[in-house]
């Protein structure tokens, strides 16, 4: 079901943990729909110096984070906005169809992480953005309310949004 | 490394007799069954005595016997057969909420055609209220059908209880007896069944037979048109290796019932008392003692199914879940939510399901391997710190 280096990041997982203190952290999901990811991240100099999550989840969930904190990991706070889910999904040499949604998560972990450092650093209190949500069969983003897929036409499971 | 196979409500390995058996229908006698030659004549003979055994097997009468390809094609049979049959009486069907997709889906089907169909709740461990069946009942209700029990969470049905109801209210009743029949004692007669499945794979048969029990006198509208074959019911060239097979299992499930139910049940047992000792914060999921032989569900809570599995499968562990990462729509198992099961626990399900090939030190295997795979999975999950944080 999974490639090699999906088994191989679920296996072994790069960067599991907490940091105390952290300069930003991001919290995506809830255990309901299945994913939850936690992403800390410790900033010097505008570089990621530092990188640490915590994943509830299946094989996929645990081989996206741990392959996003590798990614994240020395890149400037620029780059590492830049970091899409497609490239996540794309160094874990694909993911099965219904997994996509898993690569999202993490991508969206690390930029809400960023998000939380750069509201840190002018000193303004974080506020969560909009909630997302794709589509577990095709990746597509849909509004919140939708009840199918405007990409697919699929129906959407009902406990599918990943940001609350 | 060792193979240890504890997943027997997915699939199971066939008796070796069974297998004897069913050879010589692949290579000598692979005659049709509706050819009058010789060799058509050994393949009837062949099948007529495999319809014996199964009928034997539930208490039943070998011509109330129809032969399907699986379970999902006889609790179809049942549940379209007799919607389409006799829509003239009514269009109400009752079922419960915990059924196989095969009943659910089904009903989902019919009620779109324009049929009404009552979902009945159940408690916390999976149970159906009888009382509940009785209330639900109208002038117009033609079919009541509630599974024996579910292999998901291991709970048996107050199955007689529902049939004496149905009886007396004159109301068709179905059961899906799939995972029951060949394991537990099941005895149509003593059910008020109308019509029951069962399924060959279920019981150290082969894939490709099962049969659905049809009461004599009660119509239903057969699903395939074709040839006459199973009293035109069911048309379709027999599988008659497979039959073959599902009654030799049937004969053989006839002796060996109460053997098999009480040495399944002490692996459950061993595992059962093993597993809250070597794991903190894991809940049993279904009924404590009406349970299926062998059946362990649980949920191990903080964490989720499919990344458990998948190291377990690492080390040989042959299990399932009811995660909703594991299953293709991505819904959590509606079994486990309509027990009442949150979400989030649902995620953490385990289901290990015992056969005659294991033995013991398999469940003292699987209590060595499971708790540094949970204590590693807890590590790295945010919703377990969480939950210590506040338990702090």
């Amino acid at each position: 079901m999974y490639t090699q280096t999906v088994m191989d990041h679920f296996k072994n997982p790069r960067n599991v943990g907490v940091i105390e203190g952290a300069d930003g952290v991001g919290e995506v999901g809830n255990p309901v729909c299945g994913d939850m990811m936690t992403f800390y991240i410790k900033v010097k100099d505008n570089v990621i110096e530092d990188v640490k999550f915590q994943t509830f989840g299946c094989g996929a969930a645990i081989a996206v984070s741990s392959m996003v904190s590798e990614m994240a990991r020395g890149k400037t706070i620029e780059q590492a906005s830049q970091i899409t889910n497609k490239q996540v999904a794309d160094a874990l040499e694909g993911l099965p169809k219904q997994k996509l949604h898993c690569s999202n998560l993490g991508a969206d972990a690390l930029h809400k992480a960023i998000e939380d450092y750069k509201m840190k650093k002018e000193g303004k209190a974080y506020k969560p953005t909009p909630k997302k949500c794709y589509c577990p069969f095709c990746d597509v983003e849909n509004p919140n309310e939708a009840e199918f897929c405007t990409g697919c036409g699929k129906e959407l499971p009902e406990e599918h949004e990943h940001e609350h | 490394m060792a193979i240890i196979y504890a997943d027997h409500v997915a699939a199971m390995p066939i008796h070796p007799k069974v297998y004897e058996a069913m050879v010589p229908y692949f290579k000598e006698f692979y005659g049709n069954a509706s050819s009058i030659h010789e060799d058509g004549e050994k393949a009837r003979e062949a099948l007529e005595e495999a319809r014996g055994k199964v009928a034997r097997l539930i208490g039943a009468q070998a011509e109330d016997i129809i032969f399907t390809s699986c379970g999902t094609e006889s609790n179809n049979l049942a549940l379209k057969g007799v919607a389409l049959a006799h829509q003239a009486k009514g269009k109400e069907i009752i079922i419960s909420g915990i059924e196989h997709f095969s009943i659910m889906h089904c009903a989902n089907a019919l009620e779109k055609a324009g049929f009404h169909v009552t979902r009945l709740p159940v408690d916390s461990h999976g149970l159906v209220d009888p009382g509940a069946v009785e209330r639900a009942i109208t002038p117009q209700t033609i079919l009541v059908s509630v599974m024996h029990s579910n292999p998901e969470v291991g709970t048996i049905e107050p199955i007689a209880e529902i049939g004496k109801i149905t009886r007396a209210k004159k109301v068709l009743f179905h059961t899906d007896a799939v995972d029951s029949v060949g394991n537990i004692p099941v005895e149509v007669n003593e059910l008020n069944a109308d019509l029951l499945s069962l399924a060959g794979s279920t019981f150290y048969g082969p894939k490709g037979a099962a049969a659905l029990y049809l009461r004599k006198g009660i119509k239903i509208q057969p699903l395939l048109d074709g040839g006459i074959q199973e009293r035109g019911l069911r048309a379709g060239t027999e599988n008659v290796p497979a039959i073959v097979g599902m009654g030799v299992a049937a004969e053989l499930a006839v002796e060996e019932i109460p053997k098999r139910m009480s040495y399944l049940q002490g692996l459950s047992g061993r595992l059962t008392e093993g597993l809250p000792k070597k794991i903190p914060h894991v809940r049993f999921l279904g009924h404590p003692t009406r349970r299926l032989p062998g059946n362990v569900s649980v949920a191990v809570e903080y964490i989720e199914g499919e990344a458990m599995l998948l190291f377990m499968d690492m080390e040989g562990v042959r299990i399932s879940s009811g995660s909703a990462c594991i299953s293709r729509s991505l819904k959590v198992s509606h079994v486990m939510l309509a027990m009442g099961v949150d979400a989030a626990t649902a995620q953490g399900s385990l289901l290990f399901s015992f056969g005659m090939q294991n033995k013991p030190e398999d469940a003292d295997r699987i209590l060595e391997v499971l708790p540094p795979i949970v204590e590693r999975l807890r590590n790295m999950s945010p919703v377990y710190r969480k939950a210590m944080a506040k338990k702090a």
